[in-house]
């Protein structure tokens, strides 16, 4: 028996259901982020003094790992489009682009934890450390996660294009969308982290 | 999204250019701000408001929030409004701390 409405929209919610389910999703992830950085928040109003992040965090490599991500972003959009032109293997190159960017934000992430755990900084030393592992943390795992998916979709779930390639392009919106989640929360965490 | 013409998309694909040159420029931009001495309040409102409009122009555009359907809508109020809520739970600590 067939999925109902993996393709075609729901007369009701106007939606093929993956997408519905995965802007519920989404809707669960915003409080989730939200409730940590509700948190951020507190913490830093309640001290008595509080760090400016550039004086312990590396900018440069930030801002360079913002770039990795919102050109990450612009090529799994282009993935998609891809898919939608029938243009398969643009697909391919945009979805490996998309997870050799995100590879590339996780070794220079690497390198910034490292350098940290080196000089004897971690989350338990401070409450602004503590609030800065745990939200990049955090993020560093929806990367990951991401990536799975992707690679997943990139390689052997590519075989969906032959068989149904409507439902595959529907699967790289869906995934699509999560990874635009991924990049949108880590615009707002470069600044409150490592700017102000 | 499903409807779209190879030419619409086509259109689409030169938006997505356009938009990833724009966040580029306001990466640039927010941590421009940064090297400045505008004081805490100034520097907060400057950071947020440049991330705000890159965080849209990622919703608008890659995320295709600026032509969805209802469903989306009401499902992004719900959790606008939960987050707003969630923001505005510190504001107690921070009134009573201005009472001290």
């Amino acid at each position: 028996m067939d999925i109902p409405y993996t393709v075609k929209d729901r007369p009701d919610t106007g939606l093929y259901n993956g997408k519905l389910g995965i802007w519920l999703f989404l809707g669960s992830e915003v409080m989730l982020f939200g409730g940590l950085f509700s948190a951020y928040v507190f913490l830093r109003t309640g001290a008595e003094s509080w760090p400016t992040g550039a004086d312990i965090l590396n900018v440069p490599l930030a801002t360079l790992n913002t770039l990795f991500l919102i050109t990450s972003s612009v090529t799994m959009v282009m993935s998609w489009a891809s898919l939608k032109l029938k243009e398969f293997d643009k697909f391919k190159l945009y979805a490996g682009l998309t997870l050799l960017l995100a590879a590339s934000f996780l070794v220079v992430k690497y390198f910034e934890y490292t350098a940290k755990f080196h000089h004897g900084l971690f989350p338990s030393t401070n409450n602004f450390l503590g609030i800065y592992f745990t939200l990049t943390g955090l993020h560093v795992l929806h990367i990951i996660g991401g990536m799975i998916v992707i690679f997943f979709f990139w390689m052997p779930g590519a075989k969906m294009w032959e068989s149904d390639p409507d439902r595959f392009t529907n699967r790289i919106e869906i995934v699509g969308l999560y990874w635009h989640f991924v990049d949108l929360v880590w615009i707002f965490l470069f600044p409150v982290l490592y700017l102000l | 999204m499903a409807d779209l013409t190879p030419e619409e998309i086509r259109h689409h694909v030169k938006t997505y250019v356009i938009v990833f040159v724009a966040l580029a420029f306001f990466t640039v931009v927010t941590v421009a701000i940064s090297y400045l001495d505008l004081g805490v309040g100034a520097s907060v409102v400057l950071a947020l408001g440049v991330a705000s409009i890159k965080g849209s122009l990622v919703a608008c555009y890659f995320m295709h929030l600026i032509d969805e359907k209802i469903t989306v809508y009401w499902t992004l109020l719900i959790t606008a409004t939960m987050f707003l809520i969630l923001m505005l739970l510190p504001l107690g600590n921070m009134l009573a701390q201005i009472k001290i």
